[in-house]
């Protein structure tokens, strides 16, 4: 077990060195930098105080020199600095952080739940019509685009009926306290959070429908039966946590593709969040920045998917974590 | 390989008391608009402290008797059309949902072909054997454990307490086999159903469960209806034998009598394709029975052995051949039954 983790935070480090190279490397690539921007914004830069500016934020030094120079940095801790922040990269990025976990969290646990609910009951009515019903509602879920789900919910709940704020994490100038924070943040967060989980829901509904379905097969739930254990009690304590299997390889999927895919719901709703980050860098040639942003998030996803794999473990106990 | 006598602890069956269980006329068919006799009139009783063996191909009925006691047919294919099942003096189609789950794993346990696909891989062994104890005897926690370690040791598990925490792909097929015994004994049943408890095992393994099975029969006066195709199990362990073919029960009586002379075609075939003898001494090669078992909804008019039967007369095809009353030998269901000097040449 030990062993297993030392094996995989060692892969882990190789992993997100491989992730700064190649990304390194690709972003050089891309025409422009921060000082093409800096230069169309004031409109009269000349080319000397263009190359001035170049040789000061280190601009100009060749390539591999600058890669040296930022694994250096970044093995330090130091992810750079963000110009038009005023601000290291690593405090930008960890600034934003806070909002997109919360949203992740929220979305994730919303949709595991609600997906996995409603796909075991749809399994107990399979081929039913109220089976029929959900797979049709699941399926409108999953073909719905995140933005349309966004901004309709935004439409009608926000702009028609008024009952949650239209954009931003907090209410300026609003109530002091933890309870009164939390209740208000909360406001702010039920539809992205709701748009963010539908395609999810759907996605969860289908996989435990068919995984329940499958596990229903099995001999082992017919010994269950013959057993004399109830149909709750065979659904809950003998098929769902071998159905839970295929979900929990999926949300933590669903984690890591949230972290740096969250862009939409993060804009449209306005939210504070580290994928709208990552998207206004990139239109600023905020190159640092962006760079910064990809090393969290790798080191995000690597953590969570160690997790997985520990949860899988303790679920199944077939999996064994050797190598 | 030859087997020994076998030893039959119940010679005389008549003077047997009330059975314990009672199938009559069951009759099961599939469910749609076009539905197929999957069992037609099946018939047998099983007494206290009985083996009964139903012997037959695959598909001819057995293991659908067998769930159709526990009311465990798959209720979206199949359902029990006619015929009733007592279990001592109830009939089992009264019963609530509530008081069949009693029965099941309390009067009536049973266990299975495949034991690593029948134990659930994601629960301790101790797990799946507390659950049975707490559901049919009240036990819970540290009572419960003590229980399954008792189990464990009846069912001649060696290191008992350390079985209880491990999962089920770490035991052996024997060992997983005597844990689903185990379970199946936790709510101390009178009636164990093994559908083909031997089949998914190795042929000494094999031995040692019904061996195991007789042990527990004599020391806990269990009744077990005893499903398989594996003859030389039947001779360890069966007092009677119910042969089935195609969904009937075609021969029936006393386990000796049956093996000793064989009244039915199909029974005699069924002899005949087996082993006997020292195979490399030159031995007359094993005779198979032409054809196959006919699917339930291509069942041939009158007899439905008749198109691989020797025996086959203009009669069998018009009528079919109905079980003879009781008579204290075995009986078979079949025009021209009776026994021959040397019946594996009739195929």
């Amino acid at each position: 077990m030990g062993h297993y983790l030392r094996n995989r935070l060692l892969q882990a480090v190789v992993v997100i060195l491989i992730i700064i190279v190649g990304n390194f490397i690709l972003l050089n690539a891309v025409p422009g930098d921060l000082v093409d921007v800096l230069a169309g914004r004031g409109g009269d830069m000349d080319a000397d105080l263009m190359a001035s500016l170049r040789a000061r934020f280190g601009l100009d030094d060749p390539l591999p020199i600058r890669l040296l120079d930022y694994i250096r940095n970044v093995l330090t801790g130091n992810l750079g600095y963000s110009w038009p922040h005023s601000q290291p990269v690593l405090d930008v990025v960890l600034q934003r952080l806070p909002a997109t976990t919360l949203l992740v969290i929220l979305s994730v646990i919303t949709s595991v739940f609600i997906g996995t609910l409603t796909g075991v009951f749809a399994a107990r009515k399979a081929h039913k019509l109220t089976d029929v019903i959900l797979s049709m509602v699941v399926l409108v879920c999953y073909a719905t685009p995140i933005f349309l789900t966004a901004l309709a919910l935004m439409l009608i709940f926000s702009v028609q009926l008024g009952w949650f704020p239209l954009s931003g994490l907090t209410t300026a100038g609003a109530e002091e306290g933890i309870l009164a924070t939390a209740a208000d943040m909360g406001r702010h967060l039920v539809l992205p959070v709701v748009s963010l989980s539908l395609f999810y829901v759907a996605i969860y509904a289908r996989l435990s429908r068919a995984s329940m379905l499958q596990v229903l097969t099995q001999d082992y739930v017919r010994t269950a039966r013959a057993k004399g254990v109830s149909e709750r009690g065979v659904i809950l304590g003998h098929a769902l946590r071998n159905a839970l299997l295929p979900v929990i390889t999926m949300a933590g999927l669903q984690i890591t593709e949230l972290f740096g895919g969250a862009v939409l719901t993060e804009t449209i709703f306005g939210l504070p969040g580290v994928g709208r980050l990552a998207y206004d860098a990139v239109f600023a040639r905020n190159f640092p920045l962006l760079l910064g942003i990809l090393i969290v998030c790798s080191f995000i996803i690597v953590i969570v998917n160690l997790l997985v794999d520990l949860l899988y473990m303790k679920l199944d106990p077939r999996v064994e974590l050797t190598k | 390989m030859t087997l020994s006598t076998p030893i039959c602890a119940s010679a005389d069956p008549v003077s047997h008391p009330a059975p314990i269980l009672t199938v009559s006329d069951l009759r099961i068919e599939t469910t749609g608009p076009q539905p197929a006799a999957l069992l037609e009139s099946v018939s047998f009783d099983i007494r206290p402290g009985e083996t009964l063996a139903l012997v037959g191909e695959s598909g001819a009925g057995k293991s659908l008797s067998a769930l159709a006691i526990l009311g465990l047919l798959p209720p979206d294919a199949m359902r029990v059309a006619a015929g009733q099942i007592h279990l001592g003096r109830t009939d089992l189609a009264t019963l609530s949902a509530r008081q069949m789950r009693a029965v099941r794993g309390g009067r009536v346990a049973m266990i299975f072909q495949d034991p690593l696909g029948c134990l659930n891989p994601v629960l301790t062994v101790g797990r799946q054997i507390t659950e049975a104890l707490r559901l049919h005897k009240g036990l819970r926690g540290a009572a419960a454990r003590a229980r399954a370690v008792e189990l464990l040791e009846l069912v001649r598990i060696p290191e008992p307490r350390k079985r209880l925490d491990e999962y089920p792909h770490r035991l052996s097929g024997g060992m997983r086999q005597r844990v689903m015994i185990a379970i199946a004994l936790a709510g101390e049943p009178e009636l164990l159903l093994a559908d083909e408890p031997t089949t998914a095992l190795d042929v000494t393994i094999s031995t040692q469960i019904i061996t195991l099975l007789r042990q527990l029969q004599a020391d806990i006066g269990l009744s077990i209806l005893m499903i398989t195709h594996d003859l030389p199990a039947v001779r360890m362990i069966a007092d009677r034998v119910a042969v089935m073919y195609s969904g009937r029960i075609v021969e029936t009586g006393i386990a000796d009598a049956v093996f000793a002379a064989p009244r039915h075609p199909y029974t005699q075939g069924l002899l005949s394709a087996r082993p006997r003898g020292a195979i490399a001494a030159g031995a007359a090669p094993l005779t198979e029975i032409p054809g196959a078992v006919p699917q339930p909804n291509e069942r041939p008019s009158g007899c439905t052995f008749r198109p691989r039967c020797p025996r086959a007369s203009a009669l069998c095809a018009q009528e079919r051949p109905a079980m003879p009353p009781a008579t204290s030998g075995s009986k078979a269901a079949c025009h021209h039954a009776g026994t021959s000097t040397d019946h594996a040449r009739a195929f």
